[in-house]
């Protein structure tokens, strides 16, 4: 039972303190996009580009915790461990 | 989706059972045959796409399909030219980047299919478990991985020579001292390593984590033959549809950020520090 709830607060931390951290990441950078696109709006394009690529890179590390941390909660791997352990 | 049990499946082993692959093999050796057939699959149907385009081209007004493929050509050719400061290297690498976003597209778009649709006629023909995302496996997306780390060795010997480039791996980032080697070439190894593990496992966990919400969403819809079945059925469509629009998205921008990672990675093996 302890198993149980510990890995499911594991699972909400793991995705709330991501969602934090690519939250604040996406929202800096979008601001600074549009910053600069009102600077120089010549440059919306290339700027666009550099941006989608860096929200995939911010985005990764987020999306890899919550599917972890969605793993850990429909298929708990802990769960097998404890079944084999010697009493 | 019967379990061996002979019951109806609970959610745990319904995820499980979805995230098995049909292999072969045991050990080092294991194959994940679905995973090599619908890569296979992707790859064939993307090449078939690209060159029925390329053989009915017209240099007078173009079709629809003829536009798409132009506009994406283009797009990498762009990307290319910006990254890679090498027209020699370029006849090879512009050509590879195409062909990686438009294989890893065509392959992360598998994840559009009903999670059940493919699984369910494969069991109807007697194979027990598939999946059908091939860049869900960390096989494939750590070969992939693996793929541009050697294409940028190559291009570290063939640009620099052996001895330019072991020059650089002793003297990069702190200095040419041969006190400070050691350090040099520790972090040159880390920074490899690092490049090709965080490159194959972005595309993997993008696609993986994907695969497992469109699972959960799926259970909703499979609770619908309980009491608060009709409500949670409901909830699947609209929460299906949503998270289907916005993979379109991440479907996309995943293929390309890998295809400008190996753009990136092989243009760093062209720049002398």
């Amino acid at each position: 039972m302890e198993v149980i709830s510990f890995v499911a607060l594991a699972a909400g931390l793991i995705i709330g303190l991501g969602a934090i951290g690519a939250c604040i990441g996406i929202g800096i950078m979008g601001s600074k996009y549009l910053e600069s696109a009102a600077r120089q709006p010549e440059l919306m394009g290339e700027l666009q580009t550099k941006m989608f690529l860096l929200a995939g890179l911010i985005d990764a590390a987020f999306i890899i915790g919550t599917g972890i941390a969605l793993w850990f909660a429909t298929a708990n791997p802990f769960l097998g461990q404890i079944a084999n352990l010697p009493k | 989706m019967a379990s061996a049990a002979g019951h109806a499946p609970t959610a745990g082993e319904y995820i499980i059972h979805h995230l098995q692959h049909l292999q072969v093999g045991k050990g080092f050796w294991t194959f994940n045959l679905d995973s090599i057939f619908w890569s296979l699959a992707m790859g064939v149907l993307g090449c078939w796409f690209l060159y029925s385009v390329a053989r009915r081209v017209t240099s007078g007004v173009p079709g629809r399909m003829q536009a798409a493929v132009e506009f994406l050509v283009e797009m990498v050719d762009t990307q290319a030219k910006g990254i890679v400061h090498n027209a020699h290297s370029r006849k090879l690498v512009a050509p590879l980047a195409l062909t990686v976003f438009v294989w890893i597209f065509l392959m992360n778009a598998m994840d559009l299919l009903p999670v059940d649709l493919i699984p369910w006629i494969t069991e109807r023909m007697g194979i027990p478990y598939q999946r059908v995302v091939p860049t869900a496996d960390l096989s494939v997306t750590m070969a992939l991985s693996i793929g541009v780390l050697l294409l940028c060795i190559y291009y570290n010997l063939k640009i620099k020579g052996a001895g330019g480039w072991l020059h650089e791996l002793l003297s990069a980032p702190f200095g040419a001292k041969w006190y400070l080697a050691p350090f040099n070439l520790g972090m040159q190894l880390i920074e490899f390593v690092a490049k090709t593990v965080s490159h194959g496992m972005r595309l993997f966990g993008n696609m993986y984590a994907g695969e497992l919400i469109f699972m959960l969403i799926a259970l909703m819809g499979g609770a619908f033959f309980t009491a608060v079945g009709l409500p949670l059925a409901i909830g699947h469509i609209i929460a299906g549809s949503a998270w289907a629009i916005f993979h379109i998205l991440i479907i996309t921008l995943q293929a390309f950020v890998f295809m400008m990672l190996t753009l990136v990675y092989v243009g760093q093996a062209h720049d002398a520090h």
